[in-house]
């Protein structure tokens, strides 16, 4: 794993422990969602993608709801 | 451009009663506001009557006894500045018995006065000059057997020059310096004839606690206080106003010149965001712009181990255009990007980003916000609607109570500092939330802190949290506000959500380090108050949490109604002076100018239409994810204009590497800076003084960029950014930056009334204004505020620990921040006489983690955290906490850089500056990576110098 996909999940996390906050986890991650798409260069998105759909050890639940609804 | 001809001296302040009281001076009728001087009443109507010890900055004193006249059925003659107009009054302003007393007065001043006015520096500027001509001396009767004829000049400041010999004691610097600076380092020593002026304890200006803004020197009437350049070079004979480039104050300032020559800077009397005052950096750090490092041809090579080689125009940007669609074609479209600065005017960087986005054909345009207020960006944006502050600085002197969150104002911010300072002398509260003890806590003369809130660095949130907490459970709450103006179903939320025990200040205080009682009593007072204001600064912004801190802010300001009137609100202090106008200017990756983002189709189809060019509608890359990709060798070419990211950007190992893996760094600034020694094109820029424009200030106040001096280069950087879009195959025909303004207006709502006709009406116009009646906005959301539906909308801002954590072999906390006399990366300031002031970067850290690893003040020390090393000077002193270390970033060999690291805001990417874990100890030499960046940039230095030689 090179050290971008390392940072890319920490920024996904970290956008996680904001919305995590929120206790209707759905619409929790419709904002995490929402945050990665509208902020995220293309590549970017598809490297954490790809990462969720082949490891995605490293995110969190919520996380890794949230990029599911990306794909 | 205008003459010499000076701002009118009404002779003291205006009043700001809305009664007006009649009265009839010389026999003519005036109608002034209750509170009017006599003196001032006369002058609105065009009668000077004679004075030396008043001008309408600071409040009257009536020493002089000039100003004498004479009131019918009054005794005596008393001073017209000290003297309020009365209803009715009749006044005499010449009469023979007055012009008597006069010609008394001034031959007693002139007695004692060198009569060297044809090689004074102040000839021809000069009131003593003047009043004597107005009374009419013609002989000085007087032999005085002692004078101050021959006392001693102090010239320790290397700015202006004090000689005593020509003070007439009249106190005006004194009062200068108290009432409009509120530095209190000026005094009259000594009575009667021994009564001098003295700095400090009668100690030289640079030894005093004088912080050189140049008040005194303003307010003095004759040569005793002058500008060394007045005295160098003569007296100005036009001045045009223009405005500031240092910070986000935006001060407004009248450039006097001599044909191309600047001669002095001299803050406007009518600048709204200044009101005629000034700091070291604004008033006096202006030689930079003609500095010998100054690069005035374009360079380029084909790798950084070349020497450079000096070509034309043409053939620069020519190569830099086809090495930028090289690169395209051979790593893909997205494989370019470019950064745009806050040293660069608004329509500079509209040009910029449009070039991105049109003429690159993607979004990956970004610039220094990122580094320091990307997320006020946010959080402001999704709590209130607008990326912006909501007040003008004027709004201050109505705060009851002030929170300074994360902010240093008396340096970073001087001119509002001093601002600040002035309301709480008047009685305002004060509330500090720093880990560090600001000049404003307790070392500014007659301000002190009700509460200074000395948290630990990385937790803002949790202190944000227990304000709102005690607000909600006290019932402390503005329900009114409320329900009428914000988004009742998020304020519920929100409410239960800070109402849990975890956020009491009792829980907290072991996170935060304040004692639960402090902090109940400064939310108390916060929320009690009728007005209560925030400032914030990069305290706020740069940490892992830094968008959620903002929302926090946010949502208190809402939870107690203190926005949308004057006095309240919620104001970041913008840290250089167009970070606000930068980012709407759409430098974001993610947004079209006016914060519309780049997915949204309506804002889509009007710029591809207007800008006849296929848009993308994905989000660009940031500057830290820019340096990502290059290092995965996707992308490999950047055009950098007026930013030092190679300096200025966290973990700077990981930057350098990064331009290192770049095929084309194309640097277009005005010096060979930090990054430019990474750059295969280097285009020269033009400074502030050779361009027109506009910039934006902390207070959304877009004011005018006039052009005083032809550009260095030849061309203005606007006009560089043209050609290489033109050279790019992308067409851009601008004339005059004034058709760039109306392109912004015509595609941008907020910016729809603003054209220079406008600007140069008013003086400066604050956005929103939304048509052309409009004359700007000064309060924002005082109705409704600007989301969709104009309610507020409150967030959950749950605290969550960075993971710069300290431990046993890191076990202090390093936080940066800037100092007065120093600008950011230093790039201008060093190349200034402001040296003198702070000419290296030092590490504070208190006495006891000094005392536990043996080191002294002056001592070097190593400080080392997980991302590199670096060695500093040591100063000791209780201004920083046990276990926290501070210092600057002003100097590119200290490295401050080199040890922070890639932590950033979860929301932008706006890196955490303010916390890195580090251990120190004392050390004899510098750091490797210190020998080596040496090393590098004397290697450059030469490979620039050859390329001089070989031009």
């Amino acid at each position: 794993m090179s050290n971008k996909i390392d940072t890319l999940i920490r920024m996904a996390n970290d956008i996680g422990n904001f919305f995590n906050a929120e206790s209707d986890k759905e619409l929790a991650a419709n904002g995490i969602k929402n945050h990665i798409s509208r902020s995220w260069d293309p590549r970017m998105r598809n490297a954490i993608i790809t990462y969720n759909k082949e490891d995605g050890s490293k995110l969190s639940d919520l996380v890794r709801n949230a990029i599911a609804k990306l794909d | 451009m205008m003459s010499i001809n000076k701002d009118k001296d009404f002779g003291t302040p205006a009043s700001t009663s809305t009664n007006l009281v009649n009265l009839e001076i010389d026999g003519f009728k005036v109608s002034v506001p209750e509170g009017t001087s006599i003196m001032r009443a006369a002058s609105s109507i065009g009668i000077d009557i004679p004075k030396l010890c008043a001008t309408d900055s600071v409040e009257p004193f009536g020493s002089c006894r000039l100003c004498i006249v004479e009131v019918e059925g009054a005794r005596g003659m008393p001073a017209s500045c000290t003297t309020p107009c009365g209803e009715g009054l009749k006044v005499s302003t010449q009469t023979q018995k007055l012009a008597d007393v006069r010609r008394g007065v001034m031959e007693l001043y002139i007695s004692d006065h060198p009569l060297d006015c044809l090689t004074c520096s102040s000839n021809g500027d000069c009131e003593l000059q003047d009043m004597a001509g107005a009374v009419g001396l013609r002989e000085v009767r007087y032999k005085p057997v002692e004078t101050h004829l021959h006392a001693v000049k102090d010239e320790s400041n290397p700015y202006f020059s004090f000689d005593p010999s020509k003070c007439i004691v009249c106190s005006r610097c004194v009062r200068a310096c108290e009432e409009t600076q509120g530095t209190f380092a000026l005094t009259i020593e000594g009575r009667g004839f021994d009564s001098k002026v003295s700095p400090g304890q009668n100690e030289s200006f640079m030894d005093s606690e004088c912080v050189s803004c140049g008040a005194c020197v303003q307010a003095c009437p004759t040569a005793t206080l002058m500008e060394k350049s007045v005295i160098d070079h003569g007296q100005p004979e036009h001045s045009i106003v223009t405005t500031c480039a240092y910070c986000g104050v935006g001060c407004s300032f009248r450039a006097e010149m001599k044909g191309e020559q600047v001669i002095r800077m001299v803050p406007n009397k009518d600048g709204k965001a200044n009101h005629g005052h000034s700091c070291v950096k604004g008033r006096f750090a202006f030689g930079y712009a003609t500095h010998k490092d100054r690069i005035t041809k374009p360079m380029i090579r084909a790798s950084i181990k070349d020497a450079w080689q000096e070509v034309s125009w043409e053939v620069a940007i020519n190569h830099a255009a086809s090495e930028l669609r090289r690169i395209q074609t051979k790593y893909g479209k997205d494989a370019i990007g470019g950064i745009t600065s806050s040293r660069c005017t608004n329509e500079e960087v509209y040009i910029m980003q449009k070039l991105i986005r049109a003429g690159f054909g993607n979004n990956n345009v970004d610039t220094c916000a990122r580094v320091c207020h990307s997320p006020t960006g946010y959080g402001l944006k999704q709590t209130f609607g607008e990326s912006s502050g909501t007040q003008d600085f004027d709004s201050v002197m109505k705060a009851d109570v002030i929170i300074v969150i994360g902010a240093n104002p008396t340096d970073g911010h001087p001119v509002f500092g001093s601002q600040m300072k002035k309301r709480l002398r008047q009685g305002a509260k004060l509330i500090v939330v720093d880990p560090r003890e600001i000049d404003l806590v307790k070392n500014s003369p007659h301000v002190k802190a009700n509460y200074h809130l000395k948290l630990r660095p990385s937790t803002n949130v949790a202190v944000i949290n227990a304000f709102a907490h005690v607000i909600v459970t006290e019932n402390l709450v503005d329900e009114a506000f409320v329900n009428a103006r914000c988004d009742v179903a998020s304020f519920n939320k929100w409410r239960t959500f800070v109402a849990d025990t975890r956020h009491a200040p009792e829980n907290t205080e072991s996170i935060t380090g304040i004692p639960a009682t402090e902090l109940r009593a400064a939310a108390r007072l916060y929320a009690t108050a009728n007005n209560s204001a925030i400032y914030y600064g990069l305290g706020v912004t740069e940490h892992s949490q830094g968008s959620t801190m903002v929302i926090g802010i946010a949502n208190l300001a809402m939870a107690t109604g203190n926005l949308g009137r004057v006095g309240v609100g919620v104001n970041p202090l913008r840290g250089q002076n167009n970070v606000q106008g930068s980012c709407d200017m759409g430098s974001f990756p993610h947004e079209f100018p006016g914060y519309r983002h780049v997915s949204d189709i309506a804002t889509h189809t009007l710029f591809e239409a207007a800008w006849n060019a296929e848009l993308s509608s994905e989000p660009g890359l940031r500057i830290p994810n820019m340096f990502d990709a290059a290092l995965d060798k996707n992308f490999m070419g950047l055009y950098c204009a007026g930013e030092d990211i190679a300096q200025s950007d966290p973990d700077i190992q990981h930057v350098h590497s990064a331009l290192r893996a770049m095929e084309c760094v194309i640097v277009q600034d005005i010096f060979l800076n930090e990054t430019a020694k990474f750059a295969h094109v280097f285009l020269p820029g033009a400074s502030f003084l050779e361009k027109t424009g506009t910039f934006t200030n902390a207070e959304r106040r877009i004011s005018p960029v006039r052009k005083v001096m032809k550009p260095l280069a030849g061309y203005a950087d606007w006009e560089v950014t043209q050609m290489l879009a033109n050279a790019l195959g992308y067409p851009m025909n601008y004339t005059h930056p004034s058709e760039i303004m109306a392109e912004i207006a015509s595609l941008t709502p907020t910016f729809t009334g603003v054209s220079y006709e406008k600007i140069d009406e008013q003086g400066s116009i604050q956005w929103p204004c939304y048509d052309e009646a409009s004359i700007g906005t000064p309060i924002m959301h005082e109705d409704t505020f600007m989301r969709d539906d104009g309610k507020g909308l409150f967030m959950l801002t749950e605290f969550v620990a960075t993971s710069e954590r300290v431990n046993g072999k890191y076990p202090l906390i390093l936080t940066t921040g800037r100092i007065l006399s120093q600008y950011n990366v230093g790039a201008q300031t060093r190349r200034t006489e402001n040296n003198a002031w702070h000419s290296e970067d030092l590490l504070e850290l208190h006495p006891h983690d000094a005392e536990d690893r043996g080191i002294k003040t002056n001592d070097w020390v190593g400080i080392k955290s997980r991302t590199g090393e670096t060695v500093l000077r040591a100063l000791v002193t209780e201004k920083v906490q046990p276990g926290v270390v501070y210092t600057t970033f002003h100097f590119p060999e200290s490295g401050a850089n080199v040890i922070t690291t890639d932590n950033s805001d979860w929301a932008t990417n706006c890196p955490e500056y303010k916390v890195t874990a580090v251990q120190i100890s004392k050390v004899n030499q510098t750091s490797e990576w210190q020998a080596k960046y040496q090393e590098f940039s004397d290697t450059q230095l030469d490979l620039l110098e050859q390329g001089i030689v070989n031009g």
